[in-house]
């Protein structure tokens, strides 16, 4: 005989897992019709069966070219880009514990930036070098903005200051490169300011899937740590976790996802920042949403990547869309904690 | 009697004032030697003669000096602007961190300047000034709003955070304006990045009436400003109509960051950079500040010019990656000295 309120407990938190599960397999499925819709829609509208053929390798004149050369990898640097976005962003969010301090806004990602473009300006590096510099990029500017943030008291509104000192003059950096590599055209310096899934290499792209497939495992074993983290320092030792050594390796992957990302697509504006508190808010907060968000940030980057190659009569890289639909949702964020006082 | 007055008005002297006046004074002096002397191409000292002081000598040296000479004093009135801008800013705000580049002023200027050469068809100078104008009044009332909402007022954190969010979103309307348009790209180009480079005796008339009427309400409200400093209750006490004050202040400061921005592009960190400084040397009585920001505004600016023409030699490093570089670390550093409540 259970207790009545164990009983009511165990019937909602199971509702709560089918909601989770639920939500969870719609946003996958909505992935998958998003994959779909980059790899027929173009100048030409190919049928599912011709592009099941081509990619199962028959060679069919003219649509072999499009869809291989073209449409497959723009829809997989989107696809891994926008899912490593979203769970290096989520990651970020839950254990500084404030939707504010993730990657775009501390900098994280202009530190990858800053180092692609140092390599790719100044030594021409291999895509090997551009990866692992951009990983170290991005470390490296972690690991500067938490030993400057760590002195006197540990505060997130000093971090997030910190984050945009920093995050200026990496910027002053990126444009000083720029300059000095006069001889690179246009399009790849645009790359470089705002995200854009024109120019990824397949190369890059398998390094970034490489990339998902080793972090991913640690990530979701670490998950249930993640939850506990959130529940604040002190909370989470004392249900046994080891604060340091889990936040290290989670920054680790967190950081290594995002670098390959950006290092693949440029950095593509407010993905890392949205995908993590739409997945709260679709998904609820029961378990832990690192999955969810990886679908929204791929869900947020193949559909910025839709509009904006056919919604105007320019098309529009992935970055801009995202920027412009990214940061009202971040003003308004901002409109909301400023109301409630809390930083 | 008159002695004793004397002696109270010289006790209310900041204490290193003839000293740090003096310094300020040479170091003045020597940038503009500096800035007339030194650039990419190397001059003889009889070129220089020539080119101050022998107007009918048409040698290349000559005229390469004259036009270093427009250069050097566009500069200093940039940076004299960017001064007090931000002095004024700092202390409207009553907020150590306020500069138009971090509250996002600069990039409301050049959305609006955009949009003048994309949808008007504008070109002269004159017009960018009045647009420029316009975007950072908006964009400054927008970001404020923003940023003072909730109990706890404008802190810096919030005010910094609204204006990078701000930034975020009309940098990427800047991109979504500019990519359809190549030659709006070409035109804008300088402005992503801001330099003093194009400065020339038409430039220089141009700014000079905007300089003279921000100086002269810097000096007017300066008085009125030191009561705001103890708050808005004792500054009320003492008779000074707080929201008139603020709103004025505030608008000689946009309208100085807005030239100049209109005319050179975004600067950064100046105005932040040159009122800390002198905040740190003679005490926070803003009488004294304006006028002594604006000189160190002034020399900073043409001094990280020389160093720009020295460091992207054979061509030129442009004066706002410089300056970004060096107030960025400054931001920081505030920051980190800061007490958390006051973040």
């Amino acid at each position: 005989m259970i207790n009545p309120t164990i009983q009511q407990m165990m019937t909602t938190r199971k509702k709560r897992r089918v909601k989770f599960i639920g939500t969870t397999l719609l946003l996958a499925s909505i992935v998958l019709l998003l994959c779909a819709a980059m790899m027929m829609l173009g100048n030409t509208i190919y049928p599912v069966q011709e592009i099941i053929r081509v990619l199962m390798g028959d060679v069919i004149p003219g649509s072999s070219f499009a869809i291989n050369e073209i449409r497959l990898p723009r829809m997989l640097a989107g696809l891994f880009a926008g899912f490593s976005f979203g769970v290096g962003g989520y990651i970020f969010q839950t254990m500084l514990r404030n939707p504010l301090a993730n990657p775009d806004v501390i900098g994280v990602t202009t530190g990858s930036s800053a180092a692609a473009v140092c390599c790719i300006v100044l030594f021409h590096a291999s895509n090997l070098v551009l990866s692992l510099s951009s990983i170290a990029g991005g470390l490296v500017t972690v690991l500067i903005i938490y030993v400057l943030s760590k002195q006197n008291a540990f505060a997130i509104g000093r971090l997030i200051l910190i984050g945009i000192g920093i995050q200026a003059m990496l910027s002053a950096a990126i444009s000083y490169m720029m300059l000095i590599g006069k001889t690179n055209d246009l399009p790849t310096v645009l790359r470089w300011l705002s995200g854009s899934l024109n120019s990824a290499n397949m190369p890059m792209i398998m390094s970034l899937m490489l990339c998902i497939f080793c972090a991913m495992p640690i990530v979701l074993y670490c998950s249930k740590r993640l939850s506990m983290l959130e529940l604040g320092e002190q909370a989470a030792t004392a249900l046994g976790v080891n604060t340091n050594k889990t936040r290290v390796v989670l920054i680790i992957c967190a950081v290594m996802l995002i670098a390959l990302a950006t290092a693949t697509t440029g950095p593509i504006a407010f993905v890392a920042f949205l995908a993590g508190p739409i997945a709260q808010r679709i998904v609820g907060s029961a378990f832990s949403n690192i999955l969810p968000a990886g679908f929204i940030g791929v869900i947020l980057v193949l559909g910025a990547d839709l509009i904006g190659q056919f919604a105007f009569e320019t098309r529009y890289p992935v970055g801009v869309i995202t920027g412009i639909v990214g940061a009202p949702y971040l003003i308004y964020l901002l409109i909301r904690i400023n109301r409630k006082g809390v930083i | 009697m008159t002695s004793l007055a004397l002696k109270n008005k010289q006790m209310l002297l900041p204490k290193h004032l003839v000293v740090v006046s003096m310094l300020l004074l040479i170091l003045f002096l020597s940038s503009i030697v500096l800035s007339v002397a030194f650039g990419s191409r190397a001059v003889s000292f009889t070129g220089i003669i020539d080119g101050l002081f022998h107007p009918d000598v048409t040698s290349h040296e000559a005229t390469v000096v004259r036009q270093r000479i427009a250069r050097t004093i566009f500069s200093i009135m940039c940076g004299a602007a960017l001064g007090v801008s931000g002095a004024l800013m700092q202390s409207v705000t009553r907020n150590p961190i306020a500069d138009p580049s971090i509250l996002g002023v600069n990039t409301g200027a050049s959305l609006f300047v955009v949009c003048g050469i994309a949808f008007f068809n504008s070109s002269a100078a004159s017009d960018y000034i009045w647009l420029a104008i316009i975007g950072a009044i908006i964009t400054a009332i927008f970001v404020f709003s923003i940023g003072s909402l909730g109990a706890s007022g404008a802190t810096p954190l919030k005010l910094v955070l609204a204006g990078a969010a701000t930034s975020a979103i009309l940098s990427s309307l800047v991109t979504a304006i500019m990519i359809p348009r190549t030659n709006v790209i070409d035109e804008f180009r300088f402005w992503q990045v801001g330099s003093v480079g194009a400065g020339n005796w038409t430039s220089v008339q141009l700014l000079l009436p905007f300089l003279l009427i921000g100086i002269l309400l810097a000096i007017c409200t300066a008085p009125a400003l030191n009561a705001l400093a103890l708050g808005d209750e004792v500054a009320t006490g003492l008779g000074v109509r707080t929201g008139m004050l603020r709103m004025i202040a505030a608008f000689a400061g946009v309208l100085l960051c807005g030239v100049v921005t209109a005319l050179a592009g975004p600067i950064g960190f100046i105005g932040l950079l040159a009122t800390h400084l002198i905040r740190l040397v003679i005490g926070a009585d803003i009488r004294f500040i304006v006028p002594l920001a604006a000189l160190a505004g002034a020399s900073i600016l043409t001094i990280s010019d020389v160093c720009g023409r020295f460091l992207g030699s054979p061509g030129e490093l442009e004066v706002g990656i410089l300056t970004a570089f060096i107030g960025a670390p400054i931001l920081i550093l505030i920051t980190m000295k800061a007490k958390m409540r006051a973040i």
